[in-house]
């Protein structure tokens, strides 16, 4: 094949290689970064952010942005929160309360760039504020506290030994793959961020797959904030501010590109893990958090130029 | 006429594939030199080369008696080669004025060197209007260049060449999206050039223009020099030939196919500012043809007839039922195809691969559920690619990386599965080469054949005339004449089309 070919497959597997080899540079410098322990930790920590990058992902290939993540997180986490008193609701109330803010948060950003054609940027960084509002209007503006045992397993629980944030991430993972990959769904949200116009005169329905890739971004980020919120064991109107730069930092560095059309689960999987795995061992490195955000820049930058260079040469 | 380039044994490979293989070619002073060449036979290679974008593996070229070697595009714009492209490069919120002089504001502000930097629009304004007045142009200079037309875009890149005294421009399919009107002016300034001594190298897939225009004729085919001849020695047979290596006698295929049942008929159709009291019939089998100038109107009504516009009034009945098509997505379903004229734009999606194309408008064929029928969607696009025959190295092959003629199979294709009864194919052979040209025209008659209805719409004359059962001519959106294949002619046609 010719080379611009060899470059795009180079810049679709680079992302894994670069992975690898920072995996096995680490294993060889300190000997903590490759134990069990360490490594559960590690998946435990990049749990909540997968999950955001997930939801922004199908967002980001439909050629559109969610600045909302962070807010979206802490309204779902305080609604949680609110039904998850110790001898008040089962633990699905709770649960169905949140996944449902998450769900009519992202419908709602969905239906306002549908109707209002206000570019997703700014639309989302209105709700973003106006989410922030709700969590703080919500908790009063205090943490809410006291919360059952049963919702506080699903954040800091493990089943088999393996915590059972690691275990959501998986099936989420599985489950996202398989909607961008095997349904039409999928199939359509790579046709309306390839080209849009064209999308519509092929028959395609655009606002009905904006609705969708909106809404399934609320619920991810919705099990992120009830992940967080299990946690931390409180609702904290305050939670998951700035994550969704984390959640769009690990989708670009996992290939997703900004322009639409572009982008794997299984990229955004390893640029959240990317992003897990560096500062987990820069912490174990002793180096300053200071730095480790200057790595981070670099990283992301890093990896947007590999990626144009294999679109060069078209 | 002394040589002002001349280019010699000039090879360039991508990855061991010879895009150009051993290029010879003299420009003269003054002259109008066309380049033609099916699309892949390396005239885009060439002329990137020419203006700087690429560098050549072995080869000279010599311009004005020094070679040119590593240059960049700054370096041969300075030296006069300027190059109009074919998708206009221009800044839509800039004036006209600031679009000719970007890049050398200083030079023209006429100030200080050291207070340069001080924009001077003053002088850039007039200095435009100068030089559009000069080429008998009426173009304000400070109108914003987004409200200007694809022709007087062009103008301005003209303009901007002469600016920068070009000595030799390069013109890549100028005529593609402008009237035959403006096509005049633009010949009128190409001539201009020529008397102040300008060369002009002319790439088109039109021959009509090329005799019209040119003086010296080359052709190129996959990346070979094939020959350089005067255009008075040669005709249209000879050149198609030289081109594609081979001779094309039949060009359009017969028509053969009986006229079938009442597919679509179309009454007192009206969009203001648009067009106005369209009234046609299509029927199964039937080609119908759409003739006009740009901006006659052809385009907006299939717009409408597919959904991507809305009509003010009149009525579109599909098989006697009236329909009304909001969404391309209903129009479909009323099983309506549309191959648009906008390739890039409203054909395809340049990420996606040759089978998730061909597949994406007919996807309530290949699901189970909410899950994409994978096996079916590969069969309809195995059948696809042998049907129209396609040439793709798989069909997962991004679309992106075909041929012009291939993309718009792929389209076709597209359109074929959704099973549609009434076809509307707008400019289906813009920037497609000869040789895919013809088997287009066979594949829309073997459409025909099957009982398809079809409307072409075609700003080539010999294609329409060659292909319509019937002809419906359009002037400013208006219907002037439905005229049968016998009695239409291009003068008839052109009659009417002007009207």
């Amino acid at each position: 094949m010719d080379k611009s070919f060899r470059l795009q497959r180079f810049t679709q597997y680079g992302i894994f290689l670069a992975f690898a080899l920072i995996c096995i540079a680490l294993a060889l410098s300190t000997p903590r970064f490759f134990t069990i322990p360490n490594l559960m930790i590690i998946g435990t920590q990049v749990s909540i952010n997968a999950l955001l990058a997930f939801g922004v992902t199908f967002v980001i290939i439909t050629g559109g942005i969610d600045l909302s993540l962070g807010s979206m997180v802490a309204v779902a986490g305080v609604t949680a929160a609110m039904f998850a008193h110790p001898d008040t609701y089962p633990l699905l109330v709770p649960l169905f309360a949140g996944l449902a803010a998450g769900v009519f948060f992202g419908a709602f950003n969905g239906f306002v760039i549908t109707k209002s054609k206000v570019p997703p940027f700014i639309v989302t960084l209105g709700t973003m504020t106006i989410g922030r509002g709700l969590a703080l209007i919500l908790s009063k503006g205090r943490p809410i506290s006291n919360l059952s045992d049963s919702f506080n397993f699903i954040g800091g629980g493990n089943v088999f030994g393996i915590p059972f944030p690691i275990i959501i991430l998986i099936i989420a993972f599985m489950v996202c793959s398989v909607i961008l990959n095997k349904t039409v769904l999928g199939r359509y949200m790579y046709a309306v961020g390839g080209n849009e116009p064209a999308a519509r005169a092929s028959g395609i329905n655009v606002t009905n797959v904006k609705m969708w890739v909106y809404t399934l971004c609320g619920l991810l980020s919705a099990v992120g904030g009830i992940l967080l919120t299990s946690r931390i064991t409180t609702g904290q109107p305050n939670a998951g501010a700035g994550f969704e730069l984390d959640a769009i930092a690990a989708a670009i560095i996992g290939g997703t590109s900004t322009s639409g059309g572009t982008g794997t689960m299984t990229g955004t999987l390893i640029g959240a893990l990317l992003i897990g795995v560096i500062s987990n061992s820069l912490d174990l490195l002793n180096v300053t958090s200071y730095y480790q955000q200057v790595v981070m820049g670099i990283i992301i930058i890093g990896a947007v130029v590999l990626d144009s260079m294999g679109k060069k040469d078209r | 006429m002394g040589t002002i380039l001349k280019v010699s044994n000039l090879s360039k490979s991508f990855s061991g594939v010879k895009a150009l293989d051993n290029i010879h070619f003299e420009l003269k002073r003054g002259e109008v030199h066309a380049l033609m060449g099916e699309n892949g036979a390396g005239k885009s290679t060439f002329m990137k080369i020419l203006i700087g974008l690429l560098a050549p593996d072995s080869g000279e070229i010599i311009f004005e008696g020094q070679e040119l070697r590593n240059s960049n595009v700054g370096d041969t714009l300075r030296r006069g080669i300027s190059m109009i492209h074919q998708e206009i490069l221009i800044i839509p919120e800039l004036t006209v004025a600031q679009n000719i002089f970007l890049g050398r504001e200083k030079e023209i502000s006429g100030r200080k060197r050291w207070a340069s930097g001080w924009l001077n629009d003053i002088s850039s304004d007039k200095k435009a209007a100068n030089l559009l007045q000069e080429m008998g142009v009426n173009i304000d200079p400070k109108a914003k260049m987004k409200y200007l037309s694809v022709a007087q875009m062009q103008m301005v890149e003209i303009a901007k060449a002469i600016s920068n005294e070009a000595k030799v421009i390069i013109m890549d399919e100028p005529t593609s999206a402008i009237s035959d009107k403006e096509v005049e002016t633009l010949f009128k300034i190409i001539k201009d050039l020529k008397t102040k001594g300008v060369s002009v190298i002319y790439i088109s897939h039109k021959m009509d223009e090329i005799f019209e225009i040119s003086d010296t004729i080359t052709v190129l085919r996959d990346g070979k020099y094939i020959a350089t001849q005067s255009a008075s020695e040669l005709d249209k047979q000879s050149l198609i030939s030289m081109m594609v290596g081979r001779e094309i006698d039949h060009m359009f295929p017969e028509s053969n196919s009986e006229k079938g049942e009442l597919a679509l008929s179309v009454r007192a159709l009206s969009k203001k500012g648009q067009f106005s009291d369209i009234n046609f019939e299509v029927h199964a089998g039937e080609i119908l043809g759409f003739a006009g100038l740009m901006g006659a109107g052809r385009t907006e009504i299939a717009r409408v007839i597919f959904g991507l516009d809305k009509q003010d009034s009149g009525e579109i009945r599909i098989k006697n039922k009236s329909v009304i098509n909001k969404t391309p997505r209903q129009a479909i379903e009323n099983g309506i195809g549309y191959v648009s004229e906008d390739r890039k734009g409203l054909g395809f999606i340049p990420g996606m691969s040759v089978k998730d194309n061909t597949t994406l408008a007919s996807m309530s064929h290949h699901r189970k559920g909410i899950f994409i029928n994978k096996s079916g969607e590969e069969a309809s696009t195995t059948k696809m690619i042998a049907d129209l025959r396609i040439k793709t190295a798989g069909m997962d092959q991004k679309v992106t990386y075909l041929s012009g003629g291939n993309q718009q199979k792929v389209v076709i294709g597209k359109v074929l599965l959704a099973s549609p009864e009434i076809i509307i194919l707008d400019e289906p052979t813009r920037g497609v080469d000869v040789g895919a040209k013809f088997e287009i025209y066979k594949l829309i008659r073997s459409l025909a054949d099957k009982g398809i209805a079809i409307i072409m719409i075609s700003s080539e004359l010999p294609e329409i005339l060659g292909m319509s059962d019937r002809i419906l001519v359009l002037s400013k959106g208006k219907q002037t004449a439905i005229l049968t294949s016998e009695e239409a002619t291009q003068e008839l046609i052109m009659k009417y089309a002007v009207a």
